[in-house]
């Protein structure tokens, strides 16, 4: 899933500066599963912008919604109709929802509640780690389903390099090196040949860097 | 000859090899390098110009290689893919050989992070061993890694690093086999203060006959105060001091000259190790130490080729 966090409160309510109706728009896939953007955390951030407001002083009207989804275009459909009376749409969806919205709504403000972080795993309750860096070429068939472009802090191919020690990576010792987990992980599938081979130099034209992406699939248009 | 280097040359004719190295300043001062290669000029076969160590920014390794030339020195330039794609790295490896650069070491770097903007966004185009693939196909086959032509020659003597004290151990001789496949010439080890250990693994590439292949060149650092042996022991990754080593330090009288009794006996040791073909000393803010370690190894005067 896409994991997210909310962003420091002094941050949004200073985006929220003169604002004053307010929908506070949740989303109801990745960003609900990771505690950052669903209904939940649309009723607390809502209260809290309320009693900050109201602690200075200053008027607010907060409406809040969340969305099944806001990278659909069928559920952000629901809101064409009311989107026009609020001063501001504060979405609590990640970059992609918020993005979404302003494509959609070209006289709507949009602001950002979250960072967005990255693609990965909940690790176990309150603990979520990156998995996938969405590089548009595939490689775990060769690297044991570990994946060095996510995992691996310099992104190499044909690690581990010279900072692993006792299978932690040299930025900290708190992160773990990918290489190492990959290399014991062939040890144990009886594949270390593998790692004999150089892999091979990335094509990085399907990476963002490459430009913006997109999928058009012919079979699924209507 | 590959690139006609003075360190490939002697490293061919099967003479022990010295090597050290020059930081760049953080600044714009010419006279930094130059002072750096004139104390090193005569103890030394080639000098490594480092390439922003440690991830803090300095004068550029090319530059500093140029200013090295111009006092007649052979450099190796260190470059490391952090922070360049392979565009820039091609176009620069264009350029460091117009300007007399004959030996090219290729590293991934210390990470960003380490060093005085953490907040910079690593390159990682490519890897440490897809660069020597990189100017190793640049060299024999004259073509840039999209297959197309380069005009006129590119000689150069290729260098990697490779450090026997990083985990997992049993897949280090399998690294510099990677290595040595992509077609490195010669290698630069880490600061050896484990001698026992880098024997074991310099057995494991005696039994792969990678020894046959490439030219290793053990690493030394020369420890020049207890605080020093402290800290790389405890906080640089990949770095092992063995407590021995910091005990003696911590015993000596005068730590500077313990510190030079240790990089002696370090030399004299793997001299003797069968495989290895020279000596790269590190001596970061200390190069005024070098020559009398080299004097002091026995490895002075250093062969004219």
């Amino acid at each position: 899933m896409i994991v997210a966090e909310q962003k420091p409160f002094a941050e949004i309510m200073e985006m929220l500066e003169g604002f004053q109706k307010i929908l506070v728009l949740g989303c109801g896939t990745c960003v609900t599963v990771c505690f950052a953007g669903g209904a939940k955390e649309v009723e607390i951030l809502s209260s809290l912008i309320r009693m900050d407001r109201k602690k200075k002083g200053q008027a607010v009207e907060i409406v809040e919604r969340t969305l099944v989804r806001q990278c659909d275009p069928e559920y952000l459909q629901e809101l064409s109709d009311s989107v026009g009376q609020f001063d501001a749409v504060l979405s609590m969806a990640c970059g992609v929802g918020v993005n979404f919205l302003a494509d959609k709504f070209s006289q709507a403000i949009v602001l950002p509640a979250l960072n967005t972080r990255f693609m990965g795993v909940a690790e176990e309750h309150g603990v979520w780690s990156e998995r996938c860096a969405g590089c548009g070429d595939c490689i775990l068939d060769l690297t044991g389903g570990l994946c060095p472009v996510a995992r691996c802090s310099k992104g190499l191919f044909n690690g581990p390099c010279g900072g692993s020690v006792h299978g932690k990576c040299e930025i900290s010792r708190d992160v773990d090196c990918v290489w190492h987990l990959i290399y014991d992980r062939l040890k144990g599938l009886n594949r270390l040949d593998r790692l004999d081979e150089i892999l091979p130099i990335k094509d990085w034209s399907v990476s963002p860097h490459g430009g913006p992406r997109k999928i058009v699939r012919e079979d699924l248009k209507v | 000859m590959k690139s006609g280097s003075n360190l490939e040359k002697i490293l061919t004719t099967g003479q022990f090899a010295v090597t050290s190295e020059c930081g760049p300043p953080k600044g714009t001062s010419a006279q930094v390098i130059k002072r750096k290669g004139e104390i090193l000029k005569s103890c030394c076969d080639a000098l490594n110009i480092t390439d922003n160590q440690t991830a803090i920014v300095r004068m550029s390794s090319l530059s500093g290689c140029v200013l090295l030339r111009e006092m007649n020195l052979e450099p190796v330039m260190q470059m490391v893919v952090r922070d360049r794609n392979r565009i820039a790295i091609q176009s620069d490896i264009l350029g460091a050989v117009a300007l007399g650069v004959r030996n090219l070491l290729c590293l991934s770097g210390d990470h960003q992070k380490f060093g005085n903007h953490p907040q910079a966004k690593g390159v990682y185009d490519i890897d440490s061993i897809q660069l020597i693939q990189t100017v190793k196909r640049m060299r024999d086959e004259k073509k840039f890694m999209n297959g197309e032509d380069i005009s006129g020659d590119v000689p150069l003597y290729i260098g990697a690093a490779a450090n026997p004290f990083a985990d997992p151990f049993e897949f280090r001789v399998r690294r510099l086999a990677k290595k040595v496949k992509a077609g490195v010439d010669f290698i630069q080890t880490q600061g050896i203060f484990d001698v026992e250990k880098f024997s074991r693994w310099m057995a494991m590439v005696r039994d792969e006959g990678l020894d046959q292949k490439v030219h290793i060149l053990a690493g030394v650092i020369p420890i020049k105060s207890v605080g020093m042996a402290r800290y790389m022991a405890r906080n640089v990754a990949g770095i092992s001091v063995p407590g021995e080593i910091v005990a003696r330090m911590e015993a000596a009288k005068d730590a500077k000259e313990e510190g030079v009794k240790i990089a002696v006996e370090i030399i004299e040791q793997v001299k003797e190790i069968e495989g290895v073909h020279g000596a790269h000393i590190m001596a970061v803010a200390w190069e005024d130490i070098v020559p009398r370690i080299v004097q002091e190894a026995g490895l002075l005067p250093r062969p004219i080729v």
